[in-house]
């Protein structure tokens, strides 16, 4: 069996950060695995740890070098091999939709072609919560969105979809399947110093579009990014200031009004 | 060519309409008016007659019913939302994003080859369709423009619901679903989430996020609820790290509250969160970023570290 994650390096935000133009200046932003691919992870290596058979788990990612450091994490938690796709004309794109990104997954999943696939349900900077689905269409591989409960055999994946209200909806899609996992679904292992060592060691192929065969037509998905900014504040809190005494003491006016501990 | 058109699909579970329905009316006459076309509702499965009759509301133009399957399912969802894309040919497909929409919209996008933008905020015409949306956990807002025909998902109570009748004309429209399209198997639901206390009652709550940072400092957000007499709820992080119960997480996938006062320790306010907790009668903020998102919705802040202002504010309650 073989188990392919997607993962992104997502970049956050500092607390002071400016914009300049289109892009937010590299020395505001912060790189880390994105959250929901951590569980991804951990799912897949999971799945490896628990089945009888051999299961290679591959993780895929899309982006620069840098961006090997989140994956090596990835290699560190029990991933066996990873490739990276990048070039110059993915550096150049101003905005990947998550169409033509999941176009771009869907050619290293054709050439690994998994029993299943694991992505987050969304990243947390670009917030599309869209791509895990698109790339399961691409593969025309069955899906299911939001996963927070994950049973498997051999020919199927029965799993809990999480939506609203805490309504969970339980459902069966036979593999090959795309699951987008929800954090929560188990506790992300860390790496161990071992497992770090061992990653250093472990394949991790750096792939083009051409390499996959692609034309760089396939970012072409008719999306322009046209602006970035702060959004306004819509805030019209009181804010207390000065020192912790003084703003407790603010706090415990306002909690008072309230008929906070009035007996 | 789309002439203006625009397809919208509303969504139900369990027999009812879900809220977004009705703001996905609002949006779409919005836009439909903008690019001078035609507002298209679709309800697919389920009582469709009745669920018809209430997503006939003003700014409709035409409600398709497609009686096909109970509950949702994305298969049917997928095929039946293309299919009536190709009947209409809209300018813009609406969806919500909600997690159903979000099992289905990205698979019509694929199959239809048009451009996809989740989560929208606002929607306007200029030459394309003009989509803001949130990034960076809500603190930059982000404007990307696509080519028309393009699927938009919209992020629940932004667009005001629509309530005044319409005069929609109600149309069935039949799909041609192969069986072996239909891969994915709902087998039913389950309710998650009860437990010892329901955070839902409470009268004062004290919630806490990822500004705790470990597991043992939650032993000074307990200390406080106990010296407020306030019920201690968190967001998912919490949650998920197994450091508190699923009952006592707020959000879109765990309780809605309204208390009067909800006191928000080390929580940014990220939408799914809010969610939950908008309807509080007082909200109090804690949290170290200016910037940061529950600020926004805050009637009190304090821009500072938790850790210093909560022994504080327990002194001053402790009996
Ligand atoms: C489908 C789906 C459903 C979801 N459902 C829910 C849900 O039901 N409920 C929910 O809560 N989330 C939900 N989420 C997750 C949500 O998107 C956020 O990831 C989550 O709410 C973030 O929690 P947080 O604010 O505690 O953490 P963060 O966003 O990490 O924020 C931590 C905050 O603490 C502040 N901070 C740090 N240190 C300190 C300090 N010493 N003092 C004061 N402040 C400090 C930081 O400035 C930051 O603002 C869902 C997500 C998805 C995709």
């Amino acid at each position: 069996m073989k188990v392919l994650v997607t993962v992104k390096e997502v970049a956050n935000v500092a607390d002071d950060f400016e914009i300049e133009g289109l892009t937010i200046p590299e020395q505001f932003l912060e790189y880390d695995l994105n959250e929901w691919d951590d569980y991804a992870v951990e799912a897949a290596v999971q799945i490896a740890e628990d089945r009888d058979e051999d299961v290679e788990v591959v993780a895929v990612t899309v982006g620069p070098e840098r961006s090997e450091e989140t994956v090596r994490m990835a290699l560190a938690k029990g991933v066996d091999r990873a490739v990276r796709v990048w070039d110059d004309t993915l550096a150049e794109a101003a905005l990947v939709g998550p169409t033509a990104m999941a176009r771009v997954l869907a050619a290293v999943a054709e050439a690994e072609d998994p029993d299943l696939v694991l992505s987050g349900v969304q990243a947390a900077d670009d917030g599309f919560g869209a791509t895990g689905v698109a790339l399961a269409e691409h593969l025309e591989y069955a899906w299911a969105a939001v996963v927070n409960d994950l049973e498997l055999d051999d020919e199927t994946a029965s799993v809990r979809r999480e939506l609203e209200g805490g309504v969970e909806e339980l459902t069966s899609v036979p593999l090959p399947a795309v699951l987008t996992i929800q954090t929560g679904i188990n506790d992300p292992r860390y790496a161990s110093l071992r497992g770090i060592r061992q990653a250093q060691r472990k394949e991790l192929d750096v792939r083009t579009l051409a390499d996959l065969g692609l034309d760089p037509a396939v970012l072409d998905d008719d999306l322009t990014l046209t602006g970035l900014a702060r959004p306004e504040s819509e805030s019209d809190a009181t804010l207390f200031e000065g020192s912790a005494a003084d703003t407790a003491d603010d706090l415990e006016t306002v909690l008072r009004d309230a008929g906070v501990s009035a007996e | 060519m789309s002439d203006g058109d625009v397809l919208a699909v509303a969504e139900h579970r369990r027999g009812e309409l879900r809220p977004v329905s009705y703001e996905l009316i609002a949006a779409g006459r919005d836009l439909a008016a903008d690019l001078g076309g035609d507002l298209h509702v679709a309800v697919i499965g389920g009582d469709v007659d009745s669920f018809a009759e209430r997503v006939n509301r003003a700014g409709a133009d035409v409600v398709h019913t497609v009686d096909e399957g109970e509950e949702f399912n994305h298969d049917v969802y997928a095929a039946a939302t293309t299919a009536l894309f190709e009947a209409v040919d809209p300018s813009v497909l609406l969806l919500p994003n909600s997690v159903n929409g979000l099992d289905y919209a990205p698979a019509v996008a694929t199959r239809l080859s048009i451009p996809l933008v989740s989560d929208a905020v606002d929607l306007t015409v200029a030459d394309d369709l003009v989509v803001t949306r949130e990034t960076y956990g809500s603190k930059v807002e982000t404007t990307v423009e696509a080519t028309t025909p393009a699927a938009v998902t919209i992020r629940d109570a932004e667009w005001p619901s629509v309530e005044d009748p319409g005069d929609a004309t109600v149309e069935p429209f039949t799909v041609d679903i192969d069986a072996p399209s239909i891969r994915s198997t709902v087998r039913g639901f389950e309710e998650v989430g009860a437990g010892d206390v329901d955070i839902g009652e409470a009268e004062f709550i004290v919630s806490v996020g990822r500004g705790i940072d470990e597991e043992a400092n939650l032993e000074l957000v307990e200390e406080l609820a106990d010296a407020l007499d306030a019920t201690l709820a968190a967001s998912r992080p919490i949650v998920d790290n197994g450091w508190l119960p699923k009952n006592r997480q707020v959000g879109q996938s765990g309780a809605v509250v309204t208390p009067k006062v909800y006191l928000a320790l080390g929580i940014s306010g990220a939408v799914q969160h809010v969610a939950g907790m908008k309807g509080a009668e007082t909200i109090i903020a804690v949290n170290t970023d200016p910037d940061a998102p529950i600020f926004d919705i805050a009637d009190y802040g304090v821009v500072g570290d938790l850790f210093e202002v909560v022994p504080e504010l327990i002194e001053r309650f402790e009996s």
